[in-house]
């Protein structure tokens, strides 16, 4: 089953294009894996994907993006329910200074849950899910700053599982933590794909041949060069430039 | 050629120098008026109106008029302050008007408070016909309180890590919740200090009201009445030929007092809401 499908997206800021004709079919439960050299455009790629993109006031887009067989920016959309069905996690932990609870309980008060019973399960339901649960289970009232990088990446995912979001956008979620704290990030994005759609973008080629089951290359100007299933374009790829990139030849 | 190490050496002094000079200025003059004032105040001298032409008694209706006019002051610069903080910050795309707005309030706080007395005078007590009193006074001060309120406050939301505008936006919070719930809770240590300096100005300025506020020793009841906050009356007290020093040096001691106790306790309630939220 396809989850979200771009069709001839494009992206520019102002007159520079950042992503050309996209054409790409992201499978259900699955953790798709965005890769390929900085400035290629594969932030703007997923950003676009839960129009977080709308923030980039420069930004024009053309061509569609799916989701659920609907086009998100149809002028319809309701963009807060889009960003429920699609969260994110991003680059550098970002928890409000708020305690542990609040921040997760944050989404969901946003969205008129009040009551405590509701909030207190949304809570440890996405604590465990995030495999935070029993390291702050004791402290749950405590700033969430006063945590570790990874704790706080953890609960930033904790945070989007709080809203049941059918899929889950990462944005390079390791590349501020330690080698640790990223293998435990790792093994929980794993374990996420079971009940959520993961679209990860990172600049670490070994993380995306350990944790994805499928791969998309981009090159400059956010051209998609090649995409298929992880062990194929890492074992038989099939473009020179991909070899070239995933043999580290550049990048 | 003076050596290196010599050239030092001197450096090293001059800065120590000015700023122990500095310092001593501060702790002199303060040090100068609380020893002078201290043995003035007494609860008769917090508690009682002036008499005798202000050579005994007590300043009661002052402190309160000082309050009074202030908090009028904060309740219209506050909101106000803020509002244009956000808007400059959060919704106004940068043009020539936005730049027009923050350089009017930089003019704006350089204006000498006695014209900003005049203006009072000319449009809220006669223009709008509130006449001399405490609302005159407050919205008066609220023209000092305002451009430092809005600058500190400006600043202080620009600096909130742009991360938790999307951390709140993508879980599909609205602009003005995230404003609300995340923007303004963690921007609020820098505004909580901007509407301490902007009360600082405003409970400070003498000029400004000087024409505004009517005067006299009756305690201020209405926002319609007149009335003569601390700064005036200390004003009064020594144009007057100095009728008495030492109720000057007392009234003057309460005011210095109340600053130091507000800009004390903001400070101490910022610093414990600091730790809540950021952590260590």
């Amino acid at each position: 089953m396809n989850k979200i499908e771009t069709r001839n997206l494009s992206i520019w800021y102002g007159d520079g294009r950042v992503l050309t004709d996209v054409n790409m079919k992201i499978k259900e439960k699955c953790i798709t894996a965005i890769i390929g050299p900085s400035g290629c455009g594969k932030t703007t790629f997923i950003k676009a994907i839960n129009r977080m993109i709308d923030l980039t006031h420069i930004a024009r887009i053309e061509g569609e993006i799916l989701c659920d067989g609907e086009n998100i920016y149809d002028d319809g959309i309701d963009v807060v329910e889009l960003r429920k069905k699609i969260g994110m996690v991003f680059q550098k932990p970002n928890p409000f200074p708020m305690s542990i609870y609040e921040n997760v309980a944050y989404g969901p008060r946003v969205h008129g849950i009040k009551d405590r019973r509701s909030l207190n399960e949304i809570v440890e339901k996405s604590l465990r899910e995030a495999f935070l649960w029993d390291e702050v289970k004791d402290r749950l009232n405590e700033p969430a700053l006063g945590s570790s990088g990874g704790q706080q990446q953890r609960l930033c995912i904790a945070r989007a599982l709080s809203m049941k979001p059918e899929v889950i956008l990462f944005d390079e979620p390791c590349s501020a933590l330690d080698p640790i704290s990223t293998s435990k990030i790792e093994d929980l994005i794993v374990e996420l794909k079971k009940n959520y759609t993961v679209i990860i973008v990172t600049h670490n080629m070994q993380q995306a041949a350990r944790i994805s089951d499928y791969t998309a290359f981009f090159l400059t100007r956010g051209e998609l060069i090649e995409y298929g299933s992880t062990s194929r374009i890492f074992e038989r790829p099939l473009d020179k430039r991909t070899e070239d990139y995933i043999t580290g030849r550049f990048g | 050629m003076i050596s290196v190490n010599f050239s030092q050496k001197i450096a090293n002094i001059m800065l120590w120098a000015s700023a122990l000079i500095t310092i001593a200025i501060l702790f002199i003059m303060v040090g100068h008026i609380l020893l002078n004032g201290v043995e003035v105040i007494d609860l008769q001298f917090l508690l009682e109106s002036p008499k005798n032409a202000g050579r005994e008694g007590g300043i009661l209706p002052m402190i309160v008029s000082s309050l009074y006019t202030t908090g009028l002051a904060l309740i219209v610069a506050i909101p106000l302050g803020i509002g244009s903080a956000i808007y400059l910050t959060e919704y106004a795309v940068k043009s020539p008007l936005t730049k027009a707005i923050r350089y009017a309030t930089e003019t704006l706080s350089g204006i000498p408070s006695i014209v900003v007395g005049l203006f009072g005078y000319t449009f809220f007590v006669i223009y709008l016909g509130l006449g001399f009193c405490v609302l005159s006074a407050g919205l008066t001060l609220s023209i000092m309180a305002l451009p430092i309120i809005m600058r500190t406050a400006e600043e202080s939301v620009r600096t909130v890590p742009i991360g938790y505008r999307e951390g709140s936006l993508a879980l599909g919070a609205s602009k003005w919740q995230t404003i609300r719930k995340v923007l303004l809770p963690s921007a609020s240590p820098g505004i909580v200090t901007g509407i301490v300096l902007g009360m600082g100005r405003a409970i400070g300025e003498t000029a400004a009201i000087m024409f505004v506020v009517g005067g006299g020793w009756r305690m201020p009841i209405s926002p319609l009445s007149p009335a003569q906050p601390l700064t005036v009356h200390l004003y009064e007290l020594f144009s007057a030929g100095i009728i008495s020093t030492e109720i000057g040096y007392g009234t003057a001691t309460v005011l210095l007092a109340m600053v130091l106790a507000i800009t004390f306790t903001a400070n101490w309630t910022m610093r414990r809401y600091i730790k809540k939220i950021m952590g260590e």
